[in-house]
């Protein structure tokens, strides 16, 4: 199993209807996807909270140097993979709606 | 100046109870589910109340203006409210959350589904006794035409050989979504129901225990440490939970315990053979055919002496329509089709109508019993429908 076949598994909607309770059903969409952002930024601040802790108790942490960080090749790299994840993480009502419209057209 | 209330936060993931079967968890999957944790608390002790603001100042009195009558019960009352923006957006963030648990759950054990199936595979083998596994099972229909509680692929779909990982994301997300309140190791049912078993038969030694619908065992393993003379059996129709429970109870020492695949409707005991038979939130999972086969079983199984009790959300009779109407939306909204039928079942008369006399049927309530550092349930109330205290129902045969 490949890494993007392993994500849309993971991603994988339950069997039966998802329900809308907007009128407007792409509220319903947009509120997933919004929510899961949500969730994402949560994430985010307490790895930041972490590492922020970690190094002010070592006595490590010039924040200045943050603003002045430039990733290198490979950095750089790793950070891209890391968007590819957290898009599909965010987009995962859209490839739920594709993967039932696929199952239709058999 | 009064002192502002500060509301509790739920305790981290990292609290949750490790294992031989414990997933490797990152810091951002740790901080995924205390995300997922807090949302669910906040949900239930500030957002849910929301509602019956929206319907006692909006809702109802358009809906008097329109009929002139308040709404009958709760399907006019979730019809009504059906077109209220806050109770829309409570709902969808709510389905929104039970889905991102999910997703949460299987980004964390997909990843290391095929060391969590070797790990599992190693242990078994060191007990492979206790494990019985019957593939000639089928999934009832109750369970295979909707995938539970929004779980993909339910407690049964298995991706690899011998997978476990259904299993091994249903422990890892529980804690999360019940916010601690289960205990660590989410036993709180099993050790609540093994306390009121010493309590109402004080010295009673069980020979034979019989856990219905045990997943993973997490409720099953608080009664073979009660009883550690009594054969403990749990049944359950799914695969990876027997195997992973199997597995997680022998890496706690407790590989005596028998995990066996089996249909509660039609079970492979003999008569009279269990002196104490249980469940704990499994019979809102099967249907009005099942509950009473089950039910026959249990009247079929048990010693004379012995008991039976079984863990439910408390019925509705006695509830408000608006109350009725919060705790309906589990079966219309978070695939629970058996939910709302099972909730209007008055179970002491179905136990009455499989030979139980009237005087030996009872009800009772079980609170969950968790590390004195976990937080506890105060009232009923409680996030409707994931609280740590129960109504019960059993009888003495």
């Amino acid at each position: 199993m490949n890494e993007l076949d392993l994500q849309k598994l993971i991603n994988a909607a339950a069997s039966g209807k998802r329900p809308h309770f907007f009128g407007d059903h792409d509220v319903d969409r947009l509120l997933s996807i919004v929510w899961a952002m949500a969730a994402e930024l949560a994430v985010t601040r307490e790895r930041l909270d972490t590492v922020e802790r970690l190094l002010a108790e070592r006595a490590l942490l010039d924040r200045a140097a943050i603003d002045a960080y430039r990733p290198d090749g490979a950095a750089a790299a790793e950070r891209g993979q890391w968007q590819i994840e957290y898009l599909s993480r965010l987009l995962r009502v859209l490839q739920q709606e594709v993967d039932a419209l696929r199952r239709e057209e058999r | 100046m009064t002192r502002a209330t500060r509301l509790d936060a739920a305790p981290p993931w990292s609290e949750v109870g490790e294992h031989a079967m414990s997933p490797t968890a990152t810091h951002d999957e740790i901080a995924r589910f205390n995300f997922l944790a807090n949302f669910n608390k906040y949900m239930s002790n500030v957002v849910v109340a929301g509602n019956a603001v929206a319907y006692e100042r909006r809702v109802a009195p358009h809906w008097r203006a329109q009929h002139g009558v308040d709404p009958a019960n709760r399907r006019e009352i979730r019809a009504a409210m059906s077109a209220d923006a806050y109770y829309q957006l409570w709902s969808a963030l709510r389905r929104s959350g039970m889905e991102m648990r999910q997703q949460a759950g299987r980004s964390l054990v997909l990843r290391q589904m095929q060391a969590l199936r070797d790990r599992a595979r190693e242990l078994n083998a060191a007990c492979a006794a206790t494990l019985r596994l019957d593939n000639s099972i089928a999934i009832p229909p109750y369970q295979s035409e909707l995938d539970n509680h929004c779980m993909p692929g339910s407690y049964y779909a298995e991706y690899i050989d011998d997978d476990v990982s259904a299993a091994a994301n249903y422990d890892a997300g529980m804690f999360a979504t019940t916010t601690g309140l289960f205990g660590r190791y989410l036993d709180g049912a099993g050790r609540g129901t093994a306390q009121w078993l010493s309590r109402s038969r004080p010295g009673w030694q069980p020979r034979r225990i019989l856990d219905l619908g045990c997943g993973l065992g997490h409720n099953l393993l608080p009664l073979a440490r009660a009883y550690p003379e009594a054969e403990v059996v749990g049944v359950d129709v799914a695969a990876p939970m027997l195997r992973y429970g199997h597995s997680r109870a022998v890496g706690m020492g407790l590989g005596r315990v028998i995990f066996q695949q089996a249909n509660a409707e039609r079970l492979p005991f003999e008569d009279a053979s269990f002196d104490f038979i249980y469940s704990t939130m499994f019979l809102h999972e099967t249907s009005h055919a099942a509950l009473r086969n089950i039910f026959g079983e249990v009247r079929r199984l048990l010693a004379p002496g012995g008991v039976q009790l079984h863990l439910e959300q408390p019925p509705y009779r006695g509830m408000s329509d608006f109350e009725q109407f919060l705790r309906d939306w589990d079966c219309h909204y978070n695939n629970e089709p058996f939910w709302s039928a099972l909730h209007e079942t008055h179970l002491p008369t179905l136990l009455a109508e499989k030979g139980f006399a009237q005087a030996d049927i009872f009800e009772t309530e079980i609170h969950a019993i968790v590390e004195d550092e976990m937080p506890k349930v105060a009232t009923a109330v409680e996030d409707f429908g994931r609280g740590g205290l129960w109504y019960a129902c059993g009888a003495a045969a």
